[in-house]
Order: structure tokens, then C-alpha cells, then sequence
């Protein structure tokens, strides 16, 4: 079998290891409450270094497989571009600044948590964040709003994790041969 | 009597290969590991470094950190933050290229098309679960609500948004209002 090659649309994005490092860090570093939200922002809008269809399916296999998924993506993003050091970059940029603002945090935490200025900003940008995250995944949706069987399926998930508090697991154990078979139903069709 | 370091490595590999869902799905397993079966810490010590590591910008993962740095100083979160990274990034590192190896055949192709969809109703899911919790009232439903508009329909630059929720939500303290 010959090694899948890379598509013309791959070719043409050339993605340096400065590139990923820049892109994850600023990620890392601007994702209060959770990076999910700003991953789209800044991989699809920002940098392009993928479009929405190719996006949604790495986020899909960053899901399914065990730990973080914005991890995950950083992993198969940088390692798809510049390989296993790629995905070094990619890794170091997303966390070094986390990390660092980390201890910071836990040695500040105590003394300046519990003032309300603080408490109300850090209220106000959690709600701005999830924003972020509701529109982006709005994006997402509208990218598949032609394909049905996406939409209903989308639903679903949506409904089982975010309404039902159904376990991931569970979740996923249903789902995935459902939309594989939505798949492959619909592409025999054609 | 396997030295701390030793415990906290192997306790956070076993959850990086165990976190199907990312760190925040997995929360209720490390809490039963480090306070339950290992009493490393106590309840509201546990609760405390989860809220400053959610507090803190970056991934979720960073709990491990968090809690590393807690029972043993920096090289407790040297030992925690890899032991959590590196069995899963390994794992995502080897599916990536398999994938990529067979990404003409009609299987992968299907099967990446299949997830898709499934991660864009997680992700909204996500959404409205942070949402959920950043809710305190009118005004941090608004501003979920306002932020979610500006990113659906223009291109502005998100830290807007987040500065101005920030801002409305000092003010609103400030002014005696509820949030």
C-alpha cells in the first residue's frame, strides 16, 4: 500500500514549528474556564490551518480517544504538520504559560480569590467564555446544516450530554455506530 | 511504600489512559483515587485545587498539575502534568498517523465523517454546560448570550467580549448589583 498522500490543500499549508507553538500558546494562555472555545477560534478562523469540515472530524477523533481533547488535537495537529516535533511545539505552546500562571495563581489564591472585584471579573469573562464556546459550535452546526443525518445526529449528542447528563461513554457507545451507519447509508445512495 | 512521586506518576498515567471525555469527565475518578483510596488530601483541599486550576487559563488537564504541585512541590507537577500528557498524547500521536496512513481507504473515511457530527452537538454541549455553571443571575445569562451573537455573526475579536464581560461583572459588584 502506498502512504496515504497528502492532499493538494495540505501541501499548500505550510505550518512551521514557531507557527503551532504560537497558535496553541495563545490558546493556552487565553483559555479561561476551558481552551475548547478559543481551539476553533484560532486553528479554523484566525490561522486557517484547517477548514471547518476538516476541523470537526479531528475534533471527533480527539473526543474518542482517552485524555484531553484540545491536548489530543494539538498532538495530531502538530505531528500532521511537522511531525513528533511538531506535536512538541504544539504541546509546549499550549501549556507552558498555563503552567507557569498555575503556581502563580497558587500562591495568590488565598489572599485575593475571595475579594469580590475579582470574583465578579473572573464571573463575567466565565460567561463571556461560554459564549465563545456556544458560537463557535453555532459555526460548526451551520457548516453541516445541509446533511440531515449530521444534524440529527449532532442533536443527539447534544441532547444526551448537554440536557441528559448521560455518561460519555454511553454516549458515544450509541452514537458512533449510529452515525456510521447514517454514513455509509447515505454514501451508497449516491 | 512507593515514594510520592512514584504514586502520583503511575496514579496519572492510569487516568491520562482512562480520560475518554478529557479531564473534567474524569474529575470524579481522580477525586476517588487521591482522596478516596490513596488519602492523599482531604475533600475541601481537593475542591480548592480544582477550583484554581479552573480558574487558572489552559486546558482542564491542569487539575493534575495543580494537584502534583500540591502534594510535592514542582516536581510534583513536573511528574503529574507528563504522567497525565504523555500516555494519551502517545496514543493520539499513533491513531493520527494511522489514520493518516489510511486515509484513502473508504473505512477511515467513513469513520471520521461519523465522529464529526457527534463532536460538534459535545462541543455545543460543552457550551451550554459552562453556561450552566458561569450562571448567576440576568446579567451572566446577557452576557453569555451577547457573546454568543458577536461570535456567531462577526469576526471581532473574541478578548473584547471576554474583557467587557470581565468588566460588567466588576462593575455590577462594585455597584452593589447582583451578577
Amino acid at each position: 500500500m502506498i502512504p496515504a498522500s497528502p492532499s493538494p490543500r495540505q501541501c499548500a499549508t505550510i505550518v512551521s514549528h514557531r507557527a503551532l507553538f504560537t497558535a496553541f500558546f495563545k490558546i493556552g494562555v487565553l483559555g479561561f474556564g476551558g481552551v475548547t472555545g478559543w481551539v476553533r477560534q484560532i486553528v479554523v478562523e484566525e490561522r486557517g490551518f484547517l477548514d471547518d469540515r476538516e476541523f470537526a472530524e479531528l475534533l471527533g477523533v480527539a473526543h474518542v480517544l482517552p485524555g484531553a481533547n484540545t491536548v489530543n488535537l494539538a498532538t495530531m495537529l502538530g505531528d500532521r504538520y511537522n511531525g513528533a516535533s511538531g506535536a512538541a511545539a504544539a504541546l509546549l505552546g499550549l501549556l507552558i504559560a498555563p503552567i507557569l500562571i498555575l503556581i502563580a495563581v497558587v500562591s495568590l489564591y488565598d489572599r485575593f480569590a475571595a475579594l469580590p472585584d475579582v470574583q465578579g471579573a473572573l464571573g463575567g469573562a466565565a460567561a463571556a467564555t461560554a459564549g465563545l464556546m456556544i458560537g463557535n459550535a453555532y459555526k460548526m452546526v451551520r457548516a453541516i446544516r445541509r446533511d440531515a443525518a449530521a444534524i440529527l445526529i449532532a442533536g443527539a449528542a447534544f441532547l444526551a450530554a448537554g440536557v441528559l447528563h448521560l455518561p460519555l461513554v454511553a454516549t458515544l457507545a450509541t452514537l458512533i455506530p449510529a452515525s456510521i451507519l447514517a454514513v455509509a447509508v447515505v454514501e451508497r445512495r449516491r | 511504600m512507593r515514594s510520592i512521586l512514584g504514586q502520583i506518576g503511575l496514579t496519572f498515567s492510569v487516568m491520562s489512559l482512562a480520560a475518554v471525555g478529557g479531564a473534567n469527565a474524569t474529575l470524579p475518578e481522580i477525586h476517588r483515587e487521591v482522596v478516596g483510596a490513596l488519602h492523599l488530601m482531604d475533600d475541601a483541599t481537593f475542591a480548592r485545587l480544582v477550583t484554581i486550576a479552573q480558574t487558572a487559563p489552559g486546558p482542564n488537564v491542569l487539575v493534575a498539575s495543580a494537584i502534583g504541585l500540591h502534594l510535592a512541590g514542582l516536581g510534583g507537577l513536573c511528574v503529574a502534568t507528563l504522567a497525565m500528557i504523555l500516555p494519551s498524547s502517545l496514543v493520539a500521536l499513533g491513531a493520527g498517523r494511522t489514520m493518516r496512513h489510511f486515509s484513502s481507504s473508504r473505512a477511515i473515511l467513513v469513520l471520521k465523517k461519523s465522529l464529526a457530527p457527534i463532536a460538534i452537538g459535545l462541543m455545543l454541549a460543552s457550551g451550554l454546560i459552562m453556561a450552566r455553571a458561569a450562571d448567576r443571575g440576568g446579567l451572566t445569562i446577557a452576557i453569555t448570550a451577547g457573546m454568543t451573537l458577536v461570535i456567531a455573526f462577526t469576526r471581532l475579536n473574541p478578548l473584547w467580549g471576554i474583557a467587557t464581560g470581565a468588566i460588567l461583572g466588576l462593575a455590577c459588584g462594585r455597584l452593589g448589583l447582583s451578577l
